[in-house]
């Protein structure tokens, strides 16, 4: 059977050229970039060539890229840095619907004493840049808003936010690892002082991600050891992850305005198809600040995991904010912050494409999906109550 | 990803006895959309015999709530009411080749429906439930329920009953409270271990050795300069390794008839220690 992979916002495959770029370098060329013989000092210039790549997908400096472990170590790098720069401010500032590598590093925080505030957002799932403004004074640190929602897509005013706080002279953090690769950025406009991004979500490999420091802006090293990364991030770099992610960055870049496009409409198509066919099914988010690639639908009556394990039996993979799914008892904290109610958390569906995917795989999604809602709804107490009525 | 055996795919993916009864004789209801599962099971009890003809089901949940209700219908037909009660919430994850640990309360959903649609047919109220005191706001779990199932289970952890009831699962705030009715239940009653029987999986006994030998027998040892070690479990048979001033001590024997007392005090008389 062959996969129909629709999860992309939890991973994506790895790009067959960014394979080829990377496996020189996990087979002969396995040198340290710290040497000093030329098999390993060589590779000191193709991991700045992916600094430089990377630093081109986002209009940045190439000094202005650290590369970490992946978006939860550069999530957590921006807030540690920024609390340590300016250690008399007491106050972080961020929202309800946040990735956990933000949300519990904010409670760890106010858990060493740390004042912190989780912003409300709308039932669209988006941040209303007033209520930021009535939260901040005079001890705020940092300020953390994701660029776009993994859940929802929703993509918050990150330029009207930023401008906001740079006004103030307030550092800002924006966690845009589900928006690079998959939206234009740029950072020369852009007036955020830390982003972070990972390698795995743009089709390069698990492992890998990276943190943007603006130039000029204040920075504390979280991993400490050795020099590398101007002794901004210790450790023998991932060599072969870390050229992977500028090749990724390369590729996200050259074909993005077409895959935006390319992307948006088999999502349109996939959304409108299942609204149609599937009674009692709505979108969760703001569908007009929303990532092309991602769609939240709720299918009233029937719970997420039983859809999700159903269309496994197909090949289909997607993911649910249903609580059964998500490991704990609890509904999708994003869904409830936004005030979806409870029974149609339980029957949420997100569906995250990428370039790889296709109109048939969408074609059968859409022809797959009904019967799979319908048969559930009619084994579900309340479904039958509904198809009564 | 949960780790479903294959029965409970088979039962989740055709479900046996779906759908409603006309005029039942019984119906049971549990559990709520907002919960995130509901289950309504119908029952058709021949008035004679007192014999279960027919069990329908619908359910609202996960694959392993679907799966469980499927089981129940199973297993309550053609059982007679007193034997249907009979059936216990380890008996249906069982008739499904066993659940995962986290999602036992779908069993224990099943079980209560049943409870529920027997007092329906026997005219008693059919909401036992409500009459507890409530600890758990999220999942509305009352004590009694956490009791019963704990009790029934042999559960001595928080986490256990969150496994079991969701109690626990939500905001955390009842966790206290959870935790003041085990020690209360188990104060009373020794905690009783579970008894190593053929049931469990070797896996399983060498946890529950490990967890024995060293919360109740290194701590002794290791004060004497000596140490323990599980070398290997062959069924009721455990070996073990005396390591440091026990090796070669010439009290090794009686050490290890210590060790296999304690080990046969909390796990089971048929255990039989061995120095290796
Ligand atoms: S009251 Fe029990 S988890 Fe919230």
């Amino acid at each position: 059977m062959k996969t129909i992979y629709f999860d992309n916002n939890a991973t994506t495959n790895i790009a067959p050229e960014v394979i080829d770029e990377m496996l020189p370098y996990l087979r002969e060329l396995y040198g340290n970039p710290s040497s000093m013989h030329t098999f390993g000092g060589q590779l000191h210039r193709k991991i700045e060539e992916a600094r430089s790549r990377v630093a081109g997908l986002l209009g940045a400096g190439p000094e202005e890229i650290i590369f970490t472990s992946c978006g939860t170590e550069s999530d957590n790098t921006a807030l540690m840095s920024a609390v340590e720069s300016v250690p008399h401010k007491k106050h972080i500032i961020t929202s309800r619907v946040e990735h956990p590598a933000v949300l519990n590093f904010c409670k760890y925080l106010a858990r060493k004493g740390y004042r912190a505030t989780y912003l409300p957002v709308s039932k669209q799932g988006q941040l209303n840049v007033d209520e930021l403004v009535k939260a901040l004074d005079e001890d705020t640190a940092v300020v953390s808003l994701m660029y776009a929602n993994n859940e929802s897509g929703v993509i918050f005013p990150v330029a009207e936010l930023g401008e906001m706080l740079k006004e103030r002279g307030i550092l800002f953090h924006t966690d845009a690892v589900q928006a690079v690769g998959k939206i234009p950025i740029d950072l020369k406009k852009l007036p955020v002082d830390m982003l972070s991004l990972s390698g795995h979500k743009l089709h390069a490999p698990k492992g890998v991600g990276a943190l943007y420091v603006r130039k000029g802006a204040r920075f504390h090293p979280y991993i400490i050891g050795g020099h590398q990364e101007h002794g901004r991030r210790a450790g023998t770099e991932n060599v072969a992850s870390v050229i992977a992610l500028g090749k990724a960055c390369e590729l996200a870049g050259d074909n993005l305005s077409q895959e935006v496009i390319y992307l948006k409409g088999l999502r349109d198509k996939l959304e409108n198809a299942l609204l149609k066919s599937c009674p009692d099914a709505r979108i969760n988010g703001d569908v007009n600040s929303r990532l092309p690639n991602t769609t939240n639908i709720s299918f009233e009556y029937v719970e997420g995991e039983a859809i999700l394990l159903r269309l496994n039996e197909f090949g289909i993979c997607a993911s649910s904010g249903s609580a059964c799914t998500s490991g704990s008892l609890e509904p999708s904290h994003v869904l409830r912050a936004m005030g979806v109610p409870a029974t149609l958390i339980h029957g949420s569906i997100r569906f995250s494409l990428s370039r790889y995917n296709t109109e048939a795989e969408v074609d059968k999604v859409i022809e797959i999906m009904p019967p799979v809602i319908k048969e559930l709804r009619q084994l579900s107490p309340f479904g039958r109550e509904r198809i009564k009525k | 990803m949960w780790e479903y055996t294959d029965k409970v795919k088979e039962h989740f993916l055709h479900p046996k006895n779906i759908g409603e009864i006309e005029n039942p004789d019984a119906v049971g209801e549990v559990g709520s959309i907002v919960c995130g599962d509901a289950l309504k099971l119908y029952l058709k009890v021949d008035e004679k015999s007192g014999k279960i003809t027919d069990a329908k089901f619908q359910t609202f949940g996960c694959a392993s709530a679907i799966a469980s209700s499927s089981a129940l219908t199973e297993l309550v037909k053609g059982k007679t009411l007193d034997e249907a009660l009979k059936v216990t919430n380890q008996e249906i994850a069982e008739f499904l080749g066993g659940l995962p640990k986290e999602k036992m309360h779908c069993s224990v959903m099943g079980r209560e429906a049943l409870e529920a649609a027997i007092a329906n047919y026997r005219g008693q109220p059919p909401e036992v439930k409500e009459e507890g005191r409530l600890i758990c706001k999220c999942f509305d779990v009352t004590e009694e329920k956490i009791r019963k199932v704990a009790i029934e289970n042999h559960l001595t952890t928080v986490d256990e009953i969150t496994d079991y009831t969701k109690a626990g699962g939500g905001c955390g705030e009842c966790k206290a409270e959870i935790e003041a009715i085990l020690r209360d239940i188990w104060a009373l009653k020794k905690p009783e271990r579970p008894v190593v029987s053929k049931k469990l999986t070797n896996l399983q006994k060498i946890a529950l050795m490990q967890e024995i030998i060293e919360t109740e027998i290194r701590p002794g040892l290791q004060a004497d300069g000596g140490d323990i070690e599980l070398i290997d479990i062959d069924g009721n048979r455990v070996i073990v390794a005396l390591r440091g001033m026990c090796s070669g001590c010439l009290m090794a024997d009686v050490t290890i008839k210590g060790i296999q007392d304690k080990l046969r005090e909390m796990a089971g008389e048929e255990i039989t220690v061995e120095a290796q």
